[in-house]
């Protein structure tokens, strides 16, 4: 029997889709994949590049509770150098979504008709530029069919179709990567780029995946890879790291 | 040297209904909200707001004095959401152009150099473009010769428009007479685009410090708006209440909290308005420091 919670298997999911990444700037929403940038920073990929989250770079890993007074800071990077970095391609972002289709288009804005929404979310923000400048991975810590939808209502981060139909100007450095879920971990290596199974958590069935999404999933018959275990030192690390538990709160065992 | 010195009140004496104003900062960091609050003292309509969006947005968008916002995001950073700008939205009551915060940054480039358009991959298959049926792409010129990169001969690309504004106003930590001005705190943000995209430029600060002594101040390298961009400087001691301007102070955490609170029923919304916004600048400090008192 596992002794591990469902939050620290998200968490090494996270790390290894930063894995391997070299000198980028990892950019991590969600406890969950701070965490996991962590992770891979301090094992597969010491060379990635977080900020401070307000215009600086922050030297060594630190954990997800450190004090801003406690961080050291190896460069200045206000929001102009940022855009310099995403759109040179120097960066991978793991970014949350209200709703992601088959493809991996991800949307943020708005919930319904865009003119007079449903619901207001927090807008577009860097999805669009993001999307087709640099390795983009979706975190989404409640897996169902609110989330996994046949047609997100508006266009953020731009999947694979999207992408192919705005031709070579979006297709040159448009690099899906990952999304990583409570239930598992899928990529785009469906027919025609759509989103499969990479494999699922220890305790998820695959069942349970199938019905949690609004689309057909490719990859969930036969065997179906089970996420790995952490490693004795990313146990250690995810100690030292999340004293306070932060990735239960964001994933909850019961 | 020329004289900038002013107020904020004699800045939004220059506003009109319909005209469109940029406001500098970043979801709720250095907001100019003391220009904000004057704006919603006046009676004005149908402006167009360009901003990397915060509670100047939620606030100018709820009092009904806004038309079209033209936007990547409306965030108070610690709370995703301006409430004001989610229910407006939700209610149908204001335009929304959406572009992606880097587009903005282009948007406001383009105009401080006097270039119709400058483009980017950004937006590129998604709804900004969709959306925004007006906003289009441009093929790339440069498909042979030696300027030519074989990965990019097809490309189309988005050609952000020039974004610009009637008036621009920022908040700073620090300025002086002549119209120079000093940002102490973490990120300049776009601050000197949007006064470049301008044809009336306001810079409000914490403190006006005579012509041409900033450096005695902070470092030189942090006076990064110069009065060749400026017009008018006026004081607003904590202008960007309750948003951040460290050094002078960080974002109001509990007084934000309270906005987002009072937003939730018609009754509360009432209260708030009636104890903070209805009086003058310095009734609003004065409110402010009796609410914290009670904490």
């Amino acid at each position: 029997m596992s002794t591990f919670t469902r939050a620290d298997y998200c968490t090494v999911a996270c790390a290894d889709t930063f894995a391997l990444s070299g000198e980028v700037m990892v950019s991590p929403f969600g406890s969950i994949p701070a965490l996991g940038a962590r992770l891979a920073k301090s094992t597969s990929s010491p060379d990635l590049v977080l900020t401070d989250g307000e215009a600086a770079l922050v030297h060594g890993v630190n954990p997800l509770n450190a004090r801003s007074s406690d961080l050291m800071r190896e460069a200045y990077v206000p929001y102009k150098s940022i855009f310099s970095v995403v759109w040179s391609g120097r960066r991978h972002v793991m970014m949350m979504a209200s709703q992601v289709d088959r493809f991996g288009n991800q949307n943020i804005s708005a919930i319904g008709d865009h003119d007079h929404p449903k619901a207001q979310l927090v807008g577009v923000r860097g999805a669009p530029g993001n999307s087709v400048n640099h390795a983009t991975s979706y975190w989404i810590p409640v897996h169902n069919n609110r989330a996994f939808v046949d047609h997100v209502d508006v266009i953020c981060g731009v999947g694979n179709d999207s992408a192919a139909q705005a031709g070579a100007g979006a297709t040159r450095f448009h690099d899906l990567r990952r999304v990583v879920t409570n239930l598992g971990v899928f990529d785009f290596s469906g027919p025609d780029g759509t989103m499969a199974v990479v494999s699922i958590h220890p305790g998820v069935s695959p069942d349970e995946v199938a019905s949690a999404t609004g689309f057909v999933l490719a990859g969930l018959e036969g065997d179906v890879a089970v996420t790995r275990d952490p490693t004795e030192q990313e146990t250690a690390l995810m100690a030292e790291l999340d004293p306070k538990n932060f990735r239960e709160k964001e994933v909850p065992s019961s | 040297m020329p004289t900038k010195e002013t107020t904020v009140a004699e800045m939004v004496d220059e506003i009109e209904s319909g005209m469109t104003i940029g406001l500098g900062g970043w979801g709720s960091r250095r907001k100019p909200m003391a220009f904000v609050r004057e704006l919603l003292r006046r009676d004005l309509k149908n402006l167009t707001l360009v901003s990397y969006g915060g509670p100047d947005v939620g606030l100018l968008v709820n009092a009904g004095k806004v038309a079209k916002v033209i936007c990547g995001f409306v965030t108070l950073d610690s709370v995703a959401l301006d409430p004001l700008w989610r229910k407006a939205r939700q209610d149908g009551a204001v335009e929304l152009m959406e572009v992606d915060e880097g587009l903005l940054y282009l948007g406001l480039q383009a105009a401080s150099w006097r270039v119709p358009f400058l483009p980017a991959r950004a937006g590129l298959g998604s709804a900004v473009l969709s959306n925004t049926p007006e906003l289009t792409t441009i093929e790339n010129p440069y498909s042979s010769g030696p300027f030519a990169q074989p990965e990019d001969t097809d490309a189309t690309l988005v050609a952000m428009p020039a974004l610009l504004l009637d008036v621009a106003v920022i908040h700073t930590n620090l300025a002086d007479t002549a119209g120079n001005a000093m940002i102490l705190s973490p990120d300049p943000f776009f601050d000197e685009l949007f006064l470049g995209a301008a044809t009336r430029r306001f810079v409000t600060a914490e403190k006006i410090v005579d012509a041409g002594t900033l450096s005695s101040h902070g470092p030189i390298e942090r006076a990064t708006i110069h009065r060749l961009l400026t017009d008018r400087v006026a004081p607003a001691r904590r202008g960007a209440h309750f948003t951040a301007n460290a050094p002078d102070y960080e974002r109001d955490e509990a007084f934000q909290r309270h906005y987002v609170a009072s937003t939730k029923t018609p009754e509360d919304w009432a209260a708030f308005q009636a104890r903070f916004l209805e009086g003058s600048e310095t009734d609003y400090l004065t409110a402010v420091d009796a609410w914290e008192s009670e904490q």
